[in-house]
């Protein structure tokens, strides 16, 4: 049996200070699945195409599954289950889970940390830097469009704004 | 039932919207056990062959290698419908498709199963292959399947509603149109996944993606050759499925019995790739419509024939054939109507249930074709619509039950909010908008439920079980499987309303076939319509039991307790009452342990003839679009810009999930009309041509559209609260809406789906040069058709029975 020696790394993992031993051609996607136990971060194709295995590295998002694990060494990097604050939701996670963003909710945290990264950069994204910013996520279930509402809400909340989805998206239209 | 609506209606989050939203729920691939071993499958390069000889003596020598199996192990076939037992979990003698897997590795790792996989030697002798259905039609050997109709037809279908010569012979107008519609695939975010536990009491618990545990309980029990009551199937939630994950699996099987060979829990993981070759995806279908119509565009009568590409299995091909011919009949009055369909094998991927199962390739050249007709008669294309609908409580020509019918309302819906009467007419000379802007109308009806289980039987299609327990709380079981959609969460809203409680005071436990009451799975948009009647005649059994305690305790007469805002109380001194919790501890010591059970039987249907189980349904939904599109003349491509969609759901027991099912529905229609499809190459066209999601083109929000939505309420008496469906009919309207667009943009019609640039281009191309502007198929393959069965209309004062054969000479 082909055995591949382990090598040991160093990174900050949502946060906190880590050590991970692992065959060195492992991918960051099957490091934090299969060695980190974090099986948040999902696969859809593990060939870079559909966006759902995406975290964030040094606060930008990436492909975890084109990305070596040994790439990880002494860099921060954050997965789904770093989102939140504790027991409180990110406000992105809030409005997802509120307004219908995540249905089967498998490509749900790809499309957050790529949100959470668009709201870093920019606070008050239009509906169309949204969608550029979400075009390599593949969602198969809501069309996207909760998806945006989710963000915008989000946005506006984390501006510290009052806002209201307008009636229509949640009852439709008169 | 329309008193006052404390959860129903209220757009809730899902139950599990926020597990899924901090990365905790738990899918398939996410389970991880102790010494559990990992499984490859090594499949088929040739399309089709006999298996001469399997040599796995290098594989089983590696180091970290535990088991290895071939078809000798799986002797027993399975398969979803009783008609078509026709798959091996691997192959016995012979392979029929790229993809179809002859042996399974369990190894330490997957890296170490990939390798020895790699090492099985597989003898094959190639046969020639069949690749289409003219193919299929024409070449009887080699046969794919050595059951069937003959040759290379899996199944003929011929039945005829009334006379419809006669009404052809009654129309001002018959028009006869041939279409196709090209297939395309769920793609799922999620690839398939299995865990497989055979335990030391030699039973077995296999816990997977799919739609189905009840009918892969069922298969499983047939092929490992355990009892059923020592088979556990849990679903885990499905990260999507569209219908993708409703077959019971062959890589299930391997698991269960690489994991009863070794004792190790065993898992799979399907590949992007492999996920390609599970397939079942949309049928293609080769479509000839011939319809009469009077001048004022009423139909005298339809002929309707189809012929689909199955692939290289069953599957649920025969259900799937009936669905091209069962619902033309439910949106317009079709007073004659006949019905020929064949489904055929070839050497590829097999072709089964997707979003719309067997409906939106009809509903397709339906609509298109009924856009040339009121092109040819100067009729409105919305006015040809809805001036002729099916009226509600009615039975079709071909004995389908219509109930409420909501489709005249979507019509005015959008048609009013695109503006329709302002932007469109016919006239190429008094165009009201520019060229190369279009606007097409296009309307559908889709099933609550199939009328009939997949296996025949007396017992409910649904079953709910709820346990009150003296805490106050409440568990509501059954074996309903949450795909996305929100079926968990429908459980807990209707029981929560019956009770007076709040939806999150609620556990809910699904798809477990050890824990829950039977609910058949999630399909045929059948979960809220079933499930929600079967949850709300357990809650009012368990809801009976508490007022009975608590007006004991009260003194006040049962009739006058209400339950609302976790309290039961006298309605007419509201401040008399107890405390749910309370009022379950009464309920306990009055009858012991408190625990109630519901459970569903769709009403029968009034067809008895052969081939009337598929199309009858409790309930339809009715949806209409406008679908408004930019082609560019120049390249050929269609943007659609945007799409107002009416969806007549009965009832939305949450509006939010619903605008999410009709959302999702208009983009998986816009992928299949503008890019989807499963395409293949080389080798007489059975090799894949591009088995990943890069190639195989689905909408990113780049390509979305914008969408206008419309709900109409018009509560249906069989539903829950008056619910209907919306998962799947939302699609329907979709691709044909934006057909009838492209026309009205650019002056062509595309008879072929997916509608490409190359296509547009090519169908312009022949306009310029004065020849018909139309792209699309032709011709039809010669089928030696049955006699059909004929069945006297309801009309004709027929009793759903088929009429007595006459002998024929020839």
């Amino acid at each position: 049996m082909p055995l591949h020696s382990k090598k040991h790394i160093r990174f900050t993992l949502n946060g906190e200070q880590t050590e991970v031993a692992f065959a060195p051609h492992k991918t960051l996607l099957e490091v934090l699945r299969e060695d980190l136990n974090l099986t948040g971060t999902k696969h859809g194709c593990e060939l870079g195409e559909c966006g759902t295995c995406a975290v964030l590295v040094d606060g930008r998002s990436i492909l975890s599954c084109l990305m070596l694990g040994l790439d990880a060494e002494d860099r921060e990097v954050k997965t789904i289950e770093g989102m939140a604050n504790g027991a409180e939701l990110h406000p992105l996670q809030q409005t997802f889970a509120d307004l219908g963003a995540a249905q089967c909710g498998y490509c749900s945290p790809g499309f957050l940390l790529v949100a959470e990264e668009l709201l870093e950069k920019s606070p008050n994204p239009s509906r169309a830097e949204i969608q550029e910013a979400l075009s390599g996520n593949l969602c198969r279930c809501t069309g996207y469009i909760k998806i945006y509402e989710a963000v915008e809400l989000a946005a506006a909340r984390m501006r510290g704004e009052e806002m209201e989805l307008p009636k229509e998206s949640i009852f439709g239209l008169e | 039932m329309d008193k006052n609506l404390n959860i129903v209606g209220k757009p809730f989050r899902k139950v599990d919207a926020r597990a899924k939203c901090v990365g905790q729920t738990k899918f398939a691939d996410d389970i991880v056990l102790p010494r559990m071993l990992y499984c490859k499958m090594l499949r088929s390069h040739l399309p089709h062959a006999l298996i001469k000889s399997i040599d796995v003596s290098k594989a089983l020598a590696q180091r970290g290698v535990f088991a290895v199996v071939t078809g000798k192990d799986f002797p027993i076939p399975y398969g979803i419908l009783p008609v078509s037992q026709d798959e091996h979990a691997l192959c016995t003698d012979k392979v029929r498709f790229i993809g179809d897997p002859v042996a399974a590795v369990a190894a330490i790792d997957e890296d170490v199963a990939f390798d020895a996989m790699n090492l099985i030697e597989v003898e094959y002798e190639p046969l020639n292959t069949i690749s289409t259905i003219e193919e299929a039609v024409l070449i009887e050997e080699p046969r794919i399947h050595d059951y069937g109709d003959v040759g290379n037809i899996h199944k003929k279908v011929s039945l005829e509603f009334g006379n419809v010569e006669e009404g052809f012979a009654e129309a001002d107008l018959v028009r006869e149109d041939t279409f196709f519609y090209e297939g395309n695939t769920h793609l799922p975010m999620e690839q398939h996944a299995a865990v497989a536990h055979f335990d030391s009491d030699g039973k077995i618990t296999l816990w997977s993606s799919t739609q189905t545990p009840h009918y892969v309980h069922r298969a499983l029990a047939k092929v490992l050759g355990l009892p059923a009551s020592h088979i556990r199937v849990i679903a885990t939630p499905n990260g999507g499925g569209f219908g993708g994950k409703s077959d019971p699996f062959n890589h299930e099987v391997v698991v269960c019995k690489l994991s009863m060979l070794t004792g190790r829990p065993v898992k799979v993981t399907l590949t992007r790739e492999e996920v390609f070759y599970c397939h079942r995806g949309r049928h293609p279908v080769l479509m000839k419509v011939k319809t009469g119509v009077k001048n004022d565009g009423a139909i005298t009568a339809m002929h309707f024939q189809s012929y689909l590409d199955g692939g290289a299995y069953g599957s649920y091909g025969v259900a799937s054939t009936f669905y091209t011919g069962a619902l033309q009949t439910v949106t317009y009055d079709v007073p004659r109507y006949k019905f020929q369909g064949i489904r055929t094998f070839t050497n590829k991927p097999p072709c089964g249930p997707k979003r719309g199962h067997g409906t939106p390739q009809p509903r397709y050249a339906l609509e298109v074709q009924l856009d040339k007709i009121a092109e040819q008669l100067r009729l409105d294309p919305v006015e040809i619509r809805r001036k002729h609908l099916v009226a509600p409580n009615t039975v079709t020509a071909n004995y389908l039950r219509i109930g409420s019918m909501g489709l005249g309302a979507c019509i005015d819906k959008v048609a009013e909010g695109s503006r329709w009467s302002e932007r469109f007419s016919w006239d190429p000379l008094q165009r009201k908008l520019p060229y190369g802007k279009g606007i097409g109308i296009a309307c559908s009806s889709y099933i609550c439920g199939a009328g009939l289980p997949i296996y025949w039987n007396n017992m409910p299609q649904s079953g709910v079980q709820l346990r009150l327990d003296r805490q106050g709380g409440v568990c509501v079981m059954c074996g309903s499987t949450d795909i996305g959609q929100g079926s968990d969460s429908i459980l807990a809203y209707i029981v929560a309303e019956v009770l007076g409680i709040d939806p999150f005071d609620i556990r809910v436990i699904t798809a477990d076939t050890d824990l829950t009451p039977v609910d058949l799975g999630s399909y045929s948009s059948r979960v809220t319509l079933m499930t929600g009647n079967a949850a709300i005649q357990a809650a009012e059994r368990a809801r009976e039991l508490l007022v009975m305690a608590v007006a004991e305790k009260l003194g006040v007469p049962i009739e006058n307790l209400s339950l609302a805002e976790r309290r039961v109380f006298d309605v007419e001194n509201p401040e008399v009452g107890v405390s749910f919790a309370e009022a379950i501890v009464l309920a306990e010591s009055k009858f012991g342990t408190i625990g109630t059970v519901g459970s569903y039987t769709p009403p029968r249907s009034p067809g008895k003839f052969k081939g009337s189980g598929v199309g009858p349904s409790p309930a339809y939904s009715y949806s209409a679009a406008v679908a408004e599109v930019d082609v560019n003349p120049d390249t050929g491509i269609v943007v659609v810009e945007r799409v107002w969609i009416a969806h007549d759901i009965g009832r939305s027991i949450n509006p939010m999930l619903v605008m999410g099912q009709v959302e999702g529905s208009v983009y998986m229609g816009l992928g299949e009309i503008l890019m989807e499809e499963m395409v293949y190459r080389q080798n007489r066209n059975v090799v894949h041509k591009f088995p990943s999601m890069l190639e195989y083109k689905s909408p990113t929000t780049m390509e979305m559209c914008d969408v206008k939505t419309y709900l109409i309420e018009d509560p249906d008496p069989n539903g829950p609260y008056g619910a209907k469906e919306v998962g799947q009919g939302p699609l329907l309207p979709v691709p044909p809406a934006v057909a009838n667009a492209v026309y009205n943009a650019v002056g062509v019609r595309i008879d072929e789906v997916p509608i490409t640039p190359e296509k547009v281009m090519r169908a312009l191309k022949d306009k310029s040069r004065g020849r018909d502007g139309r792209y699309g198929p032709d011709s039809v393959p010669p089928v030696a058709w049955p006699e059909p069965l004929k069945v006297l209309t309801p009309a004709e004062g027929g009793d759903g029975s088929e009429m007595p054969r006459v002998a024929v000479h020839s």
